[in-house]
């Protein structure tokens, strides 16, 4: 195959974003169409992806490269089996983002439409770039239209929210550059080669106070994005204040970037820091896991409370993927995914209610069920679906964790088990106050059940969670190959490094499966 | 016909799916028809695989049909798989044949409800569920159902989600019933680690083959029970199902007396191997039994709420069930699981007609005298109250009297005990109930008695036959002193149930402890008679003379206010404090404050851009001199 697939899944909003600034900003239906579909197309060929996938091996598939800027700086992606369906996840989630925003986002549509789209091909390019500079430059560009998303479009305290977010991950993005030069720099000194490319830093073998700041420079950063305890406060403000899409998105895959980032850079390239980092790591993971949960419980505004509830959940997953072994880390790439449809289309529900009655506050409701049928029946299989219920895509990311997390630690995987009890209790108390009981506030009466743009936002996720609920393995078996590489490589990394202390090098390059350009 | 037996559960499935998708078209009557007609089928398949299954003998007494590999991942493998062996044929039989009645009933029941198509979906879900549970051949599978059914009776008991009670105890069952579940989920995770798989039938060989030692048996059997205890409402997570009764009463017949709540049981019962290794857990389970069954007993004596009597009633049934399994007698704690399905279920579906003839009124203190105006509901009643009793010749008394007699036989005296005392209240708020709602002076409110009147066919033909099946159910299971060989239920469960070493007692002791539990039931129902019928002021007195007692009981010994307090308001409470004086103040508070300092020392160093050129090449200079020195030294 000769076509630049990945590229044009990359760049095709980029280039939709382009075409929009020609068309006059008030043909805002014109605009919104051709957006979304776009991003409908984005989907359907990225579609290919899976079909294509060879699911036997874990090299990186659909791989292009080309020359860029030189000294390293590569134009250089492809997927594998950790990143494949970070992509889709982006792609599918994407226009239902833009359809969930179709009523909601009145002034600016325009602009609105574009920094969505500019937001995807960053999204996009951070999972595919193998290239470590590359990598960056969609990393930090994904950051200005998310500044403007909450900036402009959001709530009362949108200016403090977003400064916030955008300081919080500022600090980590620095370190981060600051740690990529440094490898940079190693890698020259080590080979007398330029190079960012992600498989050459992974065959170095660093001295272990080296690995252990640069680990943290990258692990602040990507735990920032997690968000994972105590790095957590900027979350439930930026989704507070974000307007519905970007809530959405958020939740659904900004987020997933910090876990993916140490899948895929932080733990395979430091090795040996990350397993003095374990223990730790693992304590926070727990907290967060517990600590969440109990937040969510008091929140008396429904997004913080889904706010709080993505802390608990990505502390599981954070805990999962901290495991090591190959149920806990299949099942938190499984669990990122469904925490990408449930929280997302839990922020999409919020959403709905906050179009009808402008206000988030749990108290102002109560009894909406009755005048919102439909709504509510997509509102609880949501709901359901984030609690873990078996028969729905929750479960079986939830099950796969905590398994994988029982085999490394059976004390770990006993306390984190509490979040089956927690996150059934606050998702099913606010349901209670909020859907259920008598209609008290009279404006709930003037509720208008989901129009037919509505119905059609939540078929597609509700059809996939209960498809992956039922069917895991046309996920886990594309997965596997990937994760078990990425395990061997951690374990034999370890191993190399317990023979390199003794010859008391710095650096050493081990010219492994892959080769220097 | 048997290689299809796995399709016993998906009738209801499909009915339930067809409804979601096109329930708003169809008329009120093909909803009604369909609804039971799935149910029904599932009867009809599980009857042929009962007979297939008979007839195959003992070499053959396992079905198997594995679907397809459900969850692959590294060691993590499950499949999608069921099974039927003759305890799974017990338990299809009886949820089906339940169910079907119960669908029937609801016809009549539901007939003005404005969400008549949501109930039948909920209800075919919730077969579905029941089903999936009693059939699944591995752990995780089996977990599905038993989630299944907890997601089903939320939704059904907060069934009339505007009442916010109902709301309520919707929530409640189902976060009381996960943390069941949590502990539930942790035995099913040292199972599967240490067995390498939660195949029933790789479960029991690890058994055998000695994988499990005995201290992982007793850590495996406690966990698994705590699951137990929350399904099948045991001490201490019995709170829910009391409040369970703001559901729909064909419901609380269906879901929270005949089948769901014995899904604890069930679990039991199938994982009976690994409990024989472990007499610790399996002390625990009868001794949890036995207080379960006594404790929830004293409750319903002095309450009003005819449900919720009936409430208590099954939650101390099941510690007899309980007591069952836990003394090694399986069999017959199934085997009382297989009676109460009939009769508690008549006797709920008789409250039912009874609340339905009352328009809705619950007080049985505002009741009396029913008898002539609901004979065809009077009559069903009387004969599930007798069965429960535990009076000779009708089912409950089988079945009961088997239980107690192992536990005597394995040397539980004092569960025995607690069995025989549970007994007599058992028949006191049972005849107190009857008595007050159906004889004595009427105290009905006058508008209720204007209209009250007699519950269709509909609903009285499946309480004829429930009261039928109370009354012969039992003479399958023979007491031994009858002859071992007329023990046929037991016979019949063997292949599943390891033959505990039955400490065998005389004939005599059996004769005698026949006689104890006979006697009691007696008069338990003569103090009734006493109380209620001859001397109606005695309970007014006693109230008087032990105000304290009869608080405590009436008030349910305060066990959900000292929860309240002990658990779920010092979470709550102490979140708050946590959220507004650590999240916001401390750690948000950290990041805010080093905000403000980047900002103030921005502004500090903003005063060295002096936009003065000798001052930056003062500065430059200080600088050149610091790198300069620190290169050199």
């Amino acid at each position: 195959m000769n076509i630049p697939i990945i590229s044009i899944i990359t760049f095709l909003p980029l280039a939709c974003a382009l075409l929009l600034i020609f068309i006059p900003k008030d043909k805002e239906n014109t605009l919104r169409t051709i957006a979304f579909i776009i991003t409908l197309l984005t989907f359907v060929i990225s579609l290919t992806l899976y079909f294509n996938f060879d699911s036997s091996t874990a090299d990186p598939q659909f791989v292009e490269k080309a020359s860029w800027i030189g000294y390293g700086i590569n134009y250089h992606v492809g997927i594998d089996g950790i990143s494949l369906f970070m992509v889709l996840l982006t792609t599918f989630l994407m226009p239902i983002v833009l359809l969930s925003s179709w009523s909601y986002i009145k002034n600016r549509v325009k602009e609105y439409l574009i920094f969505m789209l500019i937001l995807q091909t960053g999204m996009i390019g951070v999972f595919v770039s193998f290239n470590l500079f590359l990598f960056y430059v969609f990393w930090e560009a994904m950051l200005i239209p998310m500044y403007f998303l909450i900036g402009v479009w959001g709530g009362k305290r949108r200016i403090y929210a977003t400064v916030k977010f955008v300081l919080f991950t500022m600090f980590g993005s620095l370190l981060m550059l600051v740690a990529i030069f440094f490898l940079y720099s190693i890698f020259y000194k080590a080979t007398g080669t330029y190079s960012f490319n992600i498989f050459d830093f992974q065959n170095m073998i660093l001295n272990p106070n080296i690995q252990m700041w640069l680990f943290l420079a990258f692990g602040i950063a990507f735990a920032i994005k997690v968000p994972m305890f105590p790095f957590h406060t900027w979350l439930p403000d930026a989704h507070v204040e974000a307007p519905t899409g970007g809530s959405f998105i958020l939740a659904a895959v900004l987020i997933k970037m910090g876990t993916y980032g140490f899948l895929r850079f932080a733990m395979p390239m430091f090795p040996d820091a990350l397993h003095k980092a374990l223990p730790y790591l693992a304590v926070l993971c727990l907290i967060g896991i517990i600590y969440g949960g109990l937040m969510a419980l008091i929140q008396k505004d429904v997004k913080a409370l889904v706010a709080y509830s993505s802390v608990s959940h990505m502390g599981l997953i954070m805990l999962a993927v901290f495991a090591l072994n190959i149920e806990a880390m299949e099942g938190a790439i499984y669990q990122m995914l469904n925490h990408g449809l449930s929280t997302g289309a839990l922020f999409m529900c919020v959403g709905i209610l906050y179009e009808r009655s402008h206000t988030r506050l749990i108290k102002d409701f109560g009894g909406v069920s009755k005048q919102m049928p439909v709504f509510s029946a997509f509102f609880m299989i949501v709901m359901l679906s984030s609690v873990g219920l078996p028969g729905l895509n929750g479960f079986i990311g939830e099950i796969l964790c905590i398994f994988g997390i029982f085999k490394s630690n059976h004390l770990l995987a006993i306390l984190a088990v509490s979040t089956i009890i927690l996150s059934a209790a606050y998702l099913l108390w606010m349901f209670q106050r909020v859907m259920q009981g008598p209609i008290t506030n009279k404006n709930i009466l003037s509720f208008k059940d989901l129009n037919r743009r509505e119905i059609i936002q939540f078929i597609p996720i509700i059809v996939m969670m209960f498809w992956m609920g039922i069917f895991p393995n046309t996920f886990l078996h594309k997965i596997d190959a990937s994760v078990t590489h990425l395990l061997n490589q951690i374990k034999k990394r370890e191993v190399i490094f317990a023979q390199a202390k003794n010859q008391n090098k710095p650096v050493i390059y081990d010219e492994g499966e892959e080769e220097l350009q | 016909m048997t290689d299809f037996f796995w399709l016993i559960p998906f009738f209801p499935l499909v009915s339930a799916i067809l409804f979601v998708i096109f329930g708003r078209r169809f008329p009120k009557k093909y909803v009604s028809f369909q609804a039971c007609f799935a149910v029904l089928a599932s009867f009809m398949l599980a009857a042929i695989s009962f007979f297939s299954l008979l007839n195959a003998g003992p070499s053959h007494s396992l079905l198997e049909k594995n679907l397809f590999s459900w969850i692959d991942a590294g060691s993590f493998k499950v499949n999608l798989s069921f099974q039927f062996d003759s305890l799974t044929a017990v338990m299809v039989l009886v949820v089906s044949l339940v169910a079907f009645l119960i669908h029937v009933y609801s016809i009549g029941y539901m007939s003005e409800d404005k969400s008549y198509t949501r109930y039948f979906t909920y209800l075919n879900l919730f077969v579905f569920s029941m089903l999936v549970l009693v059939m699944a051949s591995n752990l995780v599978l089996m977990f599905v159902g038993w989630e299944g059914v907890g997601l089903c009776s939320y939704l059904l008991i907060g069934f009339w989600f505007e009442k916010h009670s109902a709301a309520n105890a919707g929530k409640k069952a189902f976060i009381v019933n996960r943390i069941g579940d949590a502990g539930f989920l942790i035995g099913l995770l040292f199972i599967f680690v240490h067995v390498g798989s939660t195949e029933f039938s790789a479960i029991n060989e690890a058994v055998l083959g000695g994988v499990l030692t005995p201290a992982l048996a007793t850590l495996i059997g406690i966990l698994l029970f705590i699951g137990a205890t929350g399904k099948s409402a045991q001490l201490p997570l019995y709170i829910w199902l009391p409040d369970a009764m703001e559901g729909p009463t064909p419901v609380s017949a269906l879901i929270h007396a005949a089948t769901m709540v014995t899904a604890g049981v069930y679990m039991v019962a199938r994982m009976n191997l690994l409990y024989s290794m472990s007499l610790t857990a399996s002390n625990i389970i009868a001794v949890v039994g036995g207080l379960t069954a006594l404790f929830a007993a004293t409750m319903a004596l002095t309450q009003n709420d005819i449900k919720r009597i009936l409430a208590y009633s099954t939650i101390s049934q099941l510690g007899y069930m309980f007591i069952g399994c836990g003394v090694g007698a399986y069999a017959a704690g199934i085997f009382h699981l297989y009676t109460h399905a009939f009769f508690k279920s008549l006797l709920f579906l008789a409250a039912g007609s009874v609340i339905h003839a009352l328009s809705g009124e619950l007080n049985v203190q505002k009741m009396g005298g029913l008898r002539k105006y609901l004979p065809r509901t009077y009559y069903p009643f009387l004969i599930g109250a007798i069965a429960i009793a535990g009076i000779p010749f009708f089912s409950g008394f089988f079945s009961k009297d088997a239980i107690l007699t192992h536990a005597f036989a394995q040397g539980q005296y004092i569960v025995w005990a607690m069995g025989i005392l549970g007994a007599v209240m058992t028949a006191f708020y049972m005849f107190r109930l009857i008595f007050l709602t159906f004889h004595g002076k009427e105290r009905l409110e006058p508008d209720v008695k204007k209209h009250i009147h007699e519950s269709p066919p509909i609903m009285t033909i499946p309480l004829a036959i429930l009261a039928f099946f109370s009354i012969i159910a039992g003479y399958i299971g023979l007491p031994a002193v009858v002859g071992k060989k007329y023990n046929w239920f037991g016979h019949f469960l063997d292949p599943v149930i390891l033959s505990s070493h039955e400490a065998h007692i005389s004939m005599g002791t059996e004769w005698f402890l026949i006689l104890i539990s006979v006697a009691v039931s007696i008069a338990g129902i003569f103090i009734a008679y006493i109380f209620y019928i001859r001397k109606t002021q005695i309970p007014s007195t006693l109230v008087k003379k032990f105000p304290f007692i009869y608080k405590l009981l009436y008030n349910k010994y305060y066990v959900d206010e000292a929860y309240n307090a002990v658990f779920v308001n010092p979470m709550i409470r102490g979140s708050e404090i946590i959220y507004d004086d650590f999240d916001l103040k401390i750690i948000d508070g950290a990041v805010n404050g080093s905000a403000k300092t980047a900002a103030w020392s921005g502004k500090l160093l903003s005063r060295f851009q002096t936009g003065f050129l000798k001052d930056y090449a003062l500065i430059f200079l200080l600088g050149a001199i610091l790198v300069i020195g620190f290169l050199l030294f």
